[in-house]
């Protein structure tokens, strides 16, 4: 008997990056996900499916066991402060840069810094370990803007080329993190499907290292 | 006063707004209702009286607690799990109990006093301030079971023993235990000589197992390579009992402590293999959870479709200490309503309807049936029929006196 494993990964870079991963180790889609309404998709492995949802829940479905292992940037794993699940393998895909950025040459803020950003732990959490109290400012997207418009002194966000950055005449000023994707595992799949999770982890992990 | 009524009725908007919302319960706080609440209480009372068939003995601690007493021995974690409130007669600050283990070890090694083992059982709410998964409860209610005065792996068997009966009791199959020895962690971390803070560190990534952080954190942390090497197989020492001979090898170097540690272990599996078959063992040696008290073997249970532990325990030998008395202590608690859930087989009892009437003998035959256990559900008044009642069976009386009977058409 073996178990049945259920991946979720989320679209875009991810998908595309994981994707290669997983058929080295037997694991493959059949069907083009862009191409389809489904949800779930069967793969060449027929004890194993995939789930395509958006990268923020892919944490909260493997948590919960929804899906048994997922690919999930660290940023998104320290956003949400996931200490339900293991993070065994770095699968160095996906990689960027969390970074702090500010209007070039822009003169230091009086008093409270005002810090945009969708990111509102992790920059709540760097700054209280500098020592320093800021106002953040929850967002969901264009962070790049609130500098501008003077809604924030600076922002908090991911860097992958900076092109963005530098066409709105921002820069990035500090690094609070180098970021890529992890394979995380629900807690309960890890004990109870180990040998075949095991597997994949090892299959996995040897595929990364052949990448690099 | 005339004001408030003035503005609820000016804005009429608003007021219908609150009582949209007035029924809400907080998030994670939940009722539990016929018939999942029958189908609790029956499994409750069948768990504690499998627990007082094994000699352990009921306590009912207080809902509320000092903190210092509450938290005693217990990481930050359990701290900040827990409710606070301050005590109007003298002003401390008091908790509500988040894990009743703290309040049963306070009561073991300060209360009861008593020489030698003591076995103790219990059941009540606990209360968390942060739900310890997602959609998890935060009103939970927590039955469990603890030994003290016993420091071998005879009380760890027992308790584990215990706790996959209590399981079974609940209708678990195919119950996976997952087993692991802080021992050696602790030993390892202690040889490496970390501070409070680096150490916090190093066990939450082991909660992870977050294997590139590991790297990163040895590199920094830990200058000798022997160390630095065994610390990172905990990581990955898990599977099956194959798992105890690698980590033999592979900790050979480490401190005595680890390997008394896997040499307890193999005695646990070697008796729970003998006595349970069926349960499937699984090791896990850094596998770190909870509340930062345990001491030496640890274990949980898990079950298929159930994306958590469904119970847990392990030794946490001196908990007592700060109370007066140090005593080694092991014991397991499950979260009873997620246990009922498992259990499929509903609580119906026989409904009895007894009609509205002060005639002869009626009363005494209610009384009758009462006391053998039967539902009885006597007609307030003279409307109201077996069936508007939800009865099956009715008394009626005949010659002999009253009876019990079908009722008609049902």
């Amino acid at each position: 008997m073996t178990a049945r494993l259920r991946i979720a990964l989320s679209k875009g870079r991810i998908l595309d990056e994981t994707l290669p991963l997983l058929k080295s180790a037997g694991i493959e889609l059949l069907e083009e996900p862009s191409k389809s309404r489904k949800l779930i998709f069967p793969t060449s492995n027929p004890n194993v499916d995939i789930v395509i949802i958006r990268a923020t829940d892919v944490p909260t479905f493997v948590e919960h066991g929804a899906a048994d292992v997922g690919v999930a940037g660290k940023d998104v794993l320290m956003e949400h402060g996931a200490r339900g699940v293991y993070e065994p393998l770095d699968l160095n895909i996906s990689r960027c840069k969390l970074m702090v950025a500010a209007k070039k040459a822009a003169p230091e803020a009086d008093g409270r810094l005002r810090v945009a950003t969708k990111f509102v732990n992790i920059t709540k959490q760097y700054y209280a370990e500098k020592g320093e109290q800021v106002e953040i400012i929850k967002l969901y997207g264009s962070m790049e803007l609130a500098p501008l418009v003077g809604l924030a002194d600076k922002i908090v966000d991911i860097v992958d080329t900076g092109n963005t950055l530098r066409a709105n005449g921002l820069e990035p000023t500090e690094l609070i993190a180098t970021i890529s994707s992890r394979l995380i595992v629900n807690k309960a799949s890890m004990k109870m499907k180990h040998g075949v999770l095991q597997r994949l982890i090892d299959q996995l992990a040897l595929a990364v290292d052949n990448n690099r | 006063m005339q004001y408030v009524i003035k503005s609820l009725k000016e804005e009429d908007g608003e007021h219908a707004m609150a009582t949209a919302d007035r029924w809400l319960l907080p998030d994670g706080i939940d009722e539990i209702l016929p018939p999942q609440a029958a189908k609790l209480e029956q499994l409750r009372r069948d768990l504690l009286d499998l627990y007082r068939s094994w000699g352990y003995e009921q306590v009912f601690p207080p809902l509320v607690e000092y903190l210092e007493s509450l938290l005693t021995g217990a990481g930050n974690d359990l701290a900040l799990q827990t409710f606070k409130l301050t005590d109007q007669l003298t002003g401390r600050l008091m908790g509500v109990r988040a894990d009743m283990t703290t309040q049963v070890a306070r009561i073991d090694a300060h209360t009861l006093q008593r020489e030698g083992v003591t076995r103790l059982c219990y059941a009540g709410h606990v209360l968390h301030a942060k739900p310890e998964s997602l959609a998890a409860s935060r009103s939970i209610i927590q039955i469990g079971a603890e030994i003290y005065g016993h420091g071998g792996i005879a009380s760890d068997v027992e308790v584990i023993s215990l706790m996959l009966q209590t399981l079974l009791r609940g209708g678990c199959a195919d119950i996976h235990l997952d087993l692991g020895h802080v021992a050696i962690y602790r030993a390892l971390a202690a040889e490496a000589g970390l501070g409070a803070d680096l150490e916090w560190q190093l066990f939450e990534i082991y909660q992870r197992k977050a294997v590139p952080e590991l790297e990163a954190f040895l590199a920094a942390q830990v200058a000798d390579g022997e160390l630095r090497d065994m610390l990172r197989a905990l990581a990955s020492l898990a599977g099956d009992i194959s798992v105890l001979e690698t980590a033999t090898a592979r900790l050979a170097k480490a401190p005595a402590a680890v390997q008394a540690a896997l040499a307890d272990l193999q005695q646990i599996a070697a008796q729970l293999q003998t006595r349970y078959p069926n349960i499937t063992l699984y090791f896990d040696l850094g596998e770190l959870r909870g509340y930062h008290y345990h001491t030496g073997p640890v274990f949980s249970a898990y079950i298929p479709g159930m994306g958590q532990a469904i119970a847990n325990g392990g030794r946490y030998d001196h908990i007592g200490e700060v109370f007066g008395r140090a005593r080694p202590a092991t014991g397991f608690s499950t979260d009873l309503a997620a246990l009922a859930q498992r259990v499929t087989q509903s609580v119906s009892f026989t409904r009895i309807f007894a009609p509205h009437t002060d005639a002869e003998g009626l009363q005494e035959a209610i009384q009758q049936l009462r006391a053998a256990g039967k539902v009885v559900i006597q007609a307030l008044d003279a409307e109201q029929t077996p069936r508007s009642m939800g009865c099956d069976q009715q008394l009626t009386r005949s010659q002999s006196g009253w009876v019990t009977e079908a009722v008609s058409g049902s």
